[in-house]
């Protein structure tokens, strides 16, 4: 191809872009591969559901079931253990909403007839806010929840406080 | 050039619909901040809650839509007529307008009396009166109307000058709706084959995350059709305004058939948080995403370029003395340089976003109408409105009624945008979410009511400056020509010259839009083919429908 109907200057201008671009696009999927933090991609193994809830399925690490429904979460108090590995699937039984915990690098569309998913390790004691983040009808603006990680030994005691 | 009585008065009409539009939706600009504040609730309407997503809903839909395309639809004309010197068909522009005009009615209709408070981007299973998706579906095919017209012009001045090249403003022109006609593409299909008949009751299900992909392919490049435009003014007029040269023409057409290839492959960006679509073809997505940012580094260096040759022309010397000696106090030049300036953030911020794992940090958050208003809340829609000025000089004869206020709307818009978006992105930092009534949330604490706040300041500052603009150019309107009818018929856009002009060295594909096309074509079927399959075989109709006011199932 001929590049002669560009200057010197503008084929350096076009070089130096195409070069910038270049190393941020392989800085994000470098992070993405190294460092595990990724987009949610597609989910075909797990079908939508109409119950959200919280399963403990090994040592630390749990299952969430999150449902997102005009105008609450379900469920839209979890607690877990510190250093707890949490699988979150999400859907919506009515309309769209989305699901961002506050401080964490999830945030996952809830959307009716599909189901998506991340995996999040809490290994911070503290109360995580999570909200929607996507318009879902005249109460939008109050759904929210919290994930409350809480020391082993407060963790102990909520459970026999609870019953479990 | 003459230009007949009736394109000039069509434009006006076009562009005073839109600058209509604009008053309103920024009046409920204004009404948000206050609400987000905690500041305003409504008080003085009865509608609550309600009216808050009713008016972002408004908003959304005519500041984006209805003002930007009539905008950019009457203006092409006049930059169509004035490059090419020839006559675009007048019953083809009225037919594009009036049919703009039912189907904007309609949509209005819905959204005013509550029937379609589902935002901008109306995401089922959130139901919408029919009327408002025939009535957006009539307003892309009035505006395809205008783009036929456009194209069997440019056809018919080809036969008539064989070997002559597309004149650079005509290029913008094409480039913008190669973009405009191949994004509603999407959008068509989602409106006409699935929302339409599940809202009129046709059938009782509907796919929420296909009708997102479908959406998408059409909202990004929707961006560019906003931009281009801007781009055209900041191109073509601005050099000659700030008494210089473009720098290069060829590399400004390299730019404008950059985008025609790469605005389309990247609407997945949008949704990276989505479920449904495998992230390998988010990555692809967002790897065309960056490819896209080339074109407007491009830009950043050739219009940086002509402004400093403007400046030493202007006997501006030394590293940065050029700068000083560009006409800062020249209302155009401030109404086009002021939002390219907060372009610079807009775009840096949407690099951000277009960054893959790092846009599940802003994603639906706060932050991403921060970056918005700056982009096409200021770039666009602010050149839009020096532009407003400078047609009534050209079409009418008519100078701004004054001159001072119209630099001033410029420079208190610039501020505005700034502490808005700034005050915007922390809040959307802190993961606060857009399109949301934080006035009246419970989870907001202390630090994020502060940042809103400042958002608000941000926000009336800019309500402040449009109203000194609407003022000013509502005056100008009514107001007496300032030169003799016989000027006034020889309207001349003033395109810039270039220092490097296109010549004989052109290779002639670049002329040759049909492989441009051709290719941007290509470009989408491989991105979005791998997309539309993971689609497929992940998610579901669903048989709902909802209003937004009620909970309960519209379907039994
Ligand atoms: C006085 C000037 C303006 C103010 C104060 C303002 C304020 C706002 C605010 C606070 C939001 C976010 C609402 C939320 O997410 O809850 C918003 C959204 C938006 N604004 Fe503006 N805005 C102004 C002008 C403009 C202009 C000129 C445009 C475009 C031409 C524009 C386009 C939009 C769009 C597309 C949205 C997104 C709507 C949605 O999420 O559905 N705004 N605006
Ligand atoms: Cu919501
Ligand atoms: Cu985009």
């Amino acid at each position: 191809m001929r590049w002669d109907f560009i200057d010197e200057y503008e084929a350096w201008a076009l070089k130096i872009s195409l070069g910038l671009v270049l190393v941020f696009f392989v800085a994000v999927i470098g992070i993405a591969v190294l460092k595990g933090i990724d987009v949610p991609t597609c989910v075909t193994d797990f079908k939508p559901f109409d119950k959200g809830e919280l399963v403990q399925i090994g040592p630390r690490e749990y299952q969430l079931k999150l449902l997102g429904r005009m105008w609450a979460f379900q469920p839209n108090e979890v607690v877990v253990p510190v250093g707890s590995k949490v699988t979150i699937y999400t859907t919506s039984i009515d309309v769209q909403h989305g699901f961002e915990i506050e401080g964490k690098a999830v945030n996952l569309m809830t959307i009716p007839g599909a189901v998506n998913k991340a995996e999040v390790v809490f290994n911070r004691p503290g109360e995580y806010r999570f909200v929607c983040n996507e318009f879902c009808g005249i109460g939008h603006q109050s759904m929210y929840g919290v994930i409350k990680v809480l020391p082993e030994a407060e963790y102990e005691k909520w459970k026999q406080e609870h019953g479990m | 050039m003459k230009i007949e009585r009736y394109l000039r008065n069509i434009t006006f009409w076009h562009m005073m619909i839109g600058i209509l539009s604009m008053a309103t939706g920024v009046t409920y600009g204004l009404f948000q901040v206050l609400a987000r504040a905690g500041i305003y609730d409504y008080g003085i309407f009865t509608y609550g809650t309600k009216l808050y997503y009713q008016g972002l809903t408004l908003h959304g839909v005519l500041n984006a839509i209805v003002f930007t395309t009539f905008f950019i639809v009457g203006f092409l004309y006049i930059v169509t007529e004035v490059s090419l010197k020839r006559k675009l068909n007048r019953g083809l522009v009225y037919l594009s307008f009036w049919t703009m005009v039912v189907g904007t009615l309609l949509a209005a209709w819905a959204i005013f009396t509550n029937r379609a408070t589902v935002l901008y981007t109306f995401y089922p299973p959130l139901q919408a009166h029919p009327a408002f998706y025939i009535g957006a579906t009539l307003l892309i095919v009035g505006s395809w109307i205008a783009i036929l017209n456009t194209v069997i012009t440019h056809l018919k001045w080809r036969k008539e000058n064989p070997g002559k090249l597309t004149p650079p403003p005509m290029v913008a022109v094409h480039a913008t709706y190669a973009v405009w006609f191949l994004a509603t593409l999407g959008v068509a299909i989602e409106v006409l084959f699935f929302l339409i008949p599940w809202s009129m009751g046709w059938v009782k299900s509907i796919n929420p995350e296909l009708a997102r992909t479908l959406f998408w392919w059409f909202g990004h490049p929707l961006v560019y059709f906003w931009l281009l435009p801007a781009y055209l003014a900041w191109y073509f007029l601005l050099p000659r305004i700030a008494g210089g040269k473009l720098y290069s023409e060829p590399m400004a057409r390299v730019v404008f058939i950059m985008f025609i290839l790469f605005s389309l492959p990247v609407g997945t960006h949008h949704q990276f948080s989505d479920p449904g679509i495998s992230n390998t073809w988010k990555a692809v997505q967002a790897f065309l995403t960056f490819m896209v940012a080339v074109p407007s580094l491009l830009t950043a260096f050739n219009l940086a370029a002509s402004l400093e040759y403007a400046g030493r022309v202007r006997g501006g010397n030394g590293l940065f003395g050029w700068i000083k000696t560009l006409p800062w106090r020249d209302y155009r030049f401030a109404g086009m340089v002021g939002p390219m300036i907060v372009f610079i953030f807009g775009g840096i911020s949407g690099i951000v976003n277009a960054s893959y794992n790092v846009n599940q940090v802003v994603h639906n958050t706060s932050w991403i109408p921060g970056h918005f208003h700056m982009t096409v809340g200021t770039a666009s829609a602010m050149t839009f409105l020096t532009l407003s000025y400078i047609l009534m000089e050209k079409l009418f004869g008519k100078r701004p009624w004054s001159k001072k206020l119209a630099t001033l709307h410029a420079y208190l818009w610039v501020v505005g945008v700034l502490i808005f978006a700034w005050g915007m992105m922390q809040l959307g930092r802190a993961g606060i979410p857009r399109r949301t009534h934080l006035g009246l949330s419970p989870y907001m604490n202390l630090e994020e009511k502060i940042l809103m706040g400042i958002a608000a300041v941000g926000g009336v500052l800019m309500f402040t400056s449009f109203l000194i603009y609407f003022i000013n150019f509502l005056v100008t309107v009514f107001k007496k020509p300032d030169v003799s009818e016989a000027e006034i018929e020889k309207v001349d856009l003033e395109f810039t010259d270039a220092y490097h002009k296109e010549n004989e060295n052109l290779p002639r594909y670049l002329d040759n839009f049909t492989i441009w096309l051709a290719i941007a074509v290509f470009l989408l079927i491989v991105t979005y083919g791998p997309i539309f399959y993971d689609v497929f075989r992940s998610t579901y109709a669903v048989p709902n429908a909802f209003s937004p006011f009620n909970p309960l199932n519209l379907i039994k």
